[in-house]
């Protein structure tokens, strides 16, 4: 199938015709369906680096087909599936099985992640060189929902997946400090009488993170910086030059700690909200490239898990959605930023080849989406393709339509709507 | 009036003042002959009790018979909580039985803000957590005033495990609304982070039990559960009570009129010695029996008894 993408702007340029075919940007082409692309801008097809199908395990809160057509609904091509399903990612049989579940249903690429430890339990490492010699080709390893907290298993962790050039994606929370914790240790908690959970319990993994990953030479992802102190550690590690990369939550990047008052567990996530100094600082950190991309953290949970007493709810929110919505309405139609730390960075830390491409050159693989960005939606957690309904957006009217994706060539979403 | 009753932030000073002076009226009712009213007859009044409390449980109870509204006690044991009935299921099945109001006792904190999503009726918070209890916070407002004649300008120092309890919570918001001055004092491992933010900004905190004494009208004594020191909140019982404990000699440092409060149940010989639950300045079994007074008014006015 062949596209002309008709006057659309890549990355708000100058309005352009666009032809795809054989799954990639190519010269005109005779026969091209038209896509009237007015108004509408190209960016390369958003890609996660964090992830969460349910797949296997809790099919009642997301499976790999329904998280990969909300993905491709939020403009996405790849997702990183993370390990704590049920049988846990932890050998290369369950990875094999995302990985095939992900090309099955089509419309991402799914590329799962390995976990760092056996069950996710932190004692003993998997077989990470099983995965990464899989069909599913694991690169990034964590034990995200967990931290790997012993400093000793960290540091072979990331010496070990030297030898295939993975990466260690790491949760940082010292668990020790964060025993029993429901929220942002502060002002809120406080009044709130809910357990705090400490920015310092974060920010003392990452700061040991940074030293081991020098120490050892090793490459160092860290999942879902949510504190100002975070981004310090950060800022100073990579003028260090260690090899350090990070990420940060669409919802850190708006949501503060306020929204816990009235115990509404959709509210509730990990690591939690914080305060707006967080928000302000993690905001130029994206900015500033001392986080690298933004990484959705999509945690889709059942009803029952959430419509319960605050402690007693599973932390998480579904992201895949409202990912680009949110950016767009932080930080405005900035096109060249957007690409770079929702598509081409994290494809470049994943290792996600022909993802992030550059739409102007003929020959890239067409991954892309379109996004009307005039366009305003009314978030409708009915209205949302995953399985579950824990939106921390209910209600709220957000910038940005996805209008079209496609991956390899093969639109996945057309006007609006997931194609399958 | 208000609906519901989750927090005593919920009361501003005009409403917090109508329910003790409610309370005084109830009290009055206690010392004639027939103590019921008829005020509530109909209603129906759920106690919802998670926690074990034989004490709240019995002193809500009491205020709404004196109120003759029906009264059905649910209790975790022996219910179908202890079958994994989640919160939201037992909301909808007493919102079935048509209760009027619900007091509920609850491990989790905010449990009553949840649960007053489910019912129409009014919600009584009694105790959630290590969040709120605004019904002791009411009563001990009134066991104030009703001895030291004001609470504006009294000084309070709240002793102990400030972090987990939900006493000192509902205490600083209710005082600080009605004028009093709040000292929080404790181990600062026990003083929860930005409290003074977070509740009151006139509160004021001490680590020195000592220094507060001499300046105080109120000196309210909070449960400290020993296990706290397998956690290292601190070292032991015994240093805990040498340092915060309140004895005859630390009692001595308050001035001649001043109280000494608890809410219950007391730990003797940790945080206060048995001289001091037992002498003339405390008010302990008072305590006990306003609080029937405060939560006849409590329910009185959130059914619409006036």
């Amino acid at each position: 199938m062949a596209y002309l993408i008709k006057g659309v702007s890549i990355l708000g340029a100058e309005p352009t015709d666009l032809y795809i075919s054989d799954g990639v940007i190519s010269a005109p082409v005779e026969g091209a369906e038209v896509i009237d692309a007015t108004g509408l801008v190209a960016l390369p097809g958003l890609v996660d680096v964090h992830t969460h199908l349910r797949e296997p395990g809790r099919e009642d809160a997301e499976t790999v087909e329904t998280g990969s057509r909300a993905a491709a609904l939020g403009g996405y091509t790849a997702v990183c599936a993370m390990a704590n399903t049920s049988p846990v990612a932890d050998t290369a049989g369950v990875v094999e099985q995302v990985w095939r579940l992900g090309r099955e249903a089509g419309l991402v690429d799914v590329q799962p992640i390995g976990a760092v430890t056996v069950g996710l339990a932190g004692k003993q490492m998997a077989e990470l060189g099983a995965m990464a010699t899989s069909a599913a080709n694991v690169r990034i390893f964590s034990d995200d929902g967990f931290c790997v907290a012993d400093p000793k298993l960290m540091r072979r962790a990331l010496e070990y997946v030297k030898a295939f050039d993975g990466v260690i994606a790491q949760h940082a929370e010292e668990p020790r400090l964060t025993e029993g914790a429901q929220m942002h240790e502060g002002e809120v908690s406080t009044r709130l009488g809910l357990t705090g959970w400490p920015a310092v319990a974060e920010e003392a993994i990452i700061a040991r993170d940074v030293l081991l990953a020098e120490h050892v030479g090793s490459r160092l992802h860290v999942c879902h910086v949510s504190t100002a102190g975070s981004v310090e550690v950060l800022r100073q590690a990579k003028a260090r030059g260690i090899r350090v990369t990070a990420e940060v939550t669409p919802h850190h990047l708006l949501l503060t700690d306020e929204l816990a008052a009235g115990y509404d567990p959709v509210f509730k996530v990990n690591p939690p909200l914080r305060t707006r100094t967080d928000v302000e600082a993690l905001r130029q950190a994206l900015l500033d490239g001392v986080i690298d991309v933004v990484a959705t953290d999509h945690a889709p949970h059942a009803v029952q898990d959430k419509e319960c007493e605050w402690a007693h709810a599973r932390p998480g929110m579904l992201g895949l959605e409202t990912a680009l919505p949110i950016v767009l309405s932080v930080f405005g139609p900035r096109w060249d930023l957007i690409a770079d730390r929702m598509s081409i960075a994290p494809a470049r830390i994943a290792g996600l080849e022909g993802h992030g491409g550059d739409l102007t050159q003929a020959g890239t693989p067409a991954n892309l989406t379109l996004v009307d960005p005039a366009a305003q939606r009314i978030v409708d957690p009915a209205e949302l393709a995953s399985r579950s309904r824990n939106t921390p957006y209910a209600g709220m009217t957000l910038p940005g339509r996805i209008v079209a994706t496609f991956l390899r060539g093969e639109a996945t979403v057309l006007d609006g709507k997931a194609v399958k | 009036m208000i609906k519901h009753l989750r927090s005593a932030g919920d009361l501003d000073a005009a409403t917090a003042t109508l329910i003790l002076d409610t309370a005084a009226e109830m009290a009055a009712l206690s010392g004639r002959e027939v103590k019921k009213l008829p005020a509530l007859r109909g209603r129906t009044v759920v106690n919802l009790f998670y926690e074990d409390s034989t004490r709240t449980r019995i002193s809500f109870e009491a205020a709404a018979k004196r109120l003759s509204a029906d009264v059905i006690n649910f209790s975790a044991k022996g219910s179908s909580v202890s079958k994994g009935e989640s919160l939201k299921d037992t909301a909808l099945t007493l919102q079935a039985m048509g209760a009027d109001a619900v007091v509920i006792r609850h491990s989790a904190s905010g449990a009553p803000h949840r649960l007053s999503n489910w019912v129409d009726g009014s919600v009584v918070n009694a105790g959630d957590g290590t969040h709120e209890h605004p019904t002791q916070a009411l009563l001990d407002a009134y066991t104030m005033r009703s001895r030291l004649g004001r609470l504006d300008g009294l000084k309070v120092a709240v002793v102990g495990d400030v972090l987990h309890s939900r006493v000192a919570r509902s205490n600083v918001l209710l005082l600080s609304t009605l004028g009093a001055e709040v000292t929080l004092v404790g181990p600062p491992t026990l003083i929860p982070l930005d409290v003074v933010a977070a509740l009151s900004k006139t509160t004021k905190v001490s680590y020195d039990l000592d220094s507060v004494l001499p300046d105080s009208d109120v000196v309210m004594m909070l449960r400290v559960q020993t296990e706290r020191m397998q956690d290292s909140f601190f070292p032991s019982a015994r240093e805990y009570s040498r340092r915060y404990g309140l004895d005859v000699t630390r009692m001595r440092k308050l001035p001649e009129h001043a109280i000494v409060m608890h809410p219950g149940p007391m730990n003797r010989g940790m945080e206060i010695a048995p001289e001091v639950a037992d002498s003339p300045r405390s008010t302990i079994v008072e305590q006990v029996a306003n609080g029937v007074s405060v939560r006849m008014a409590v329910l009185y006015l959130l059914l619409g008894g006036k």
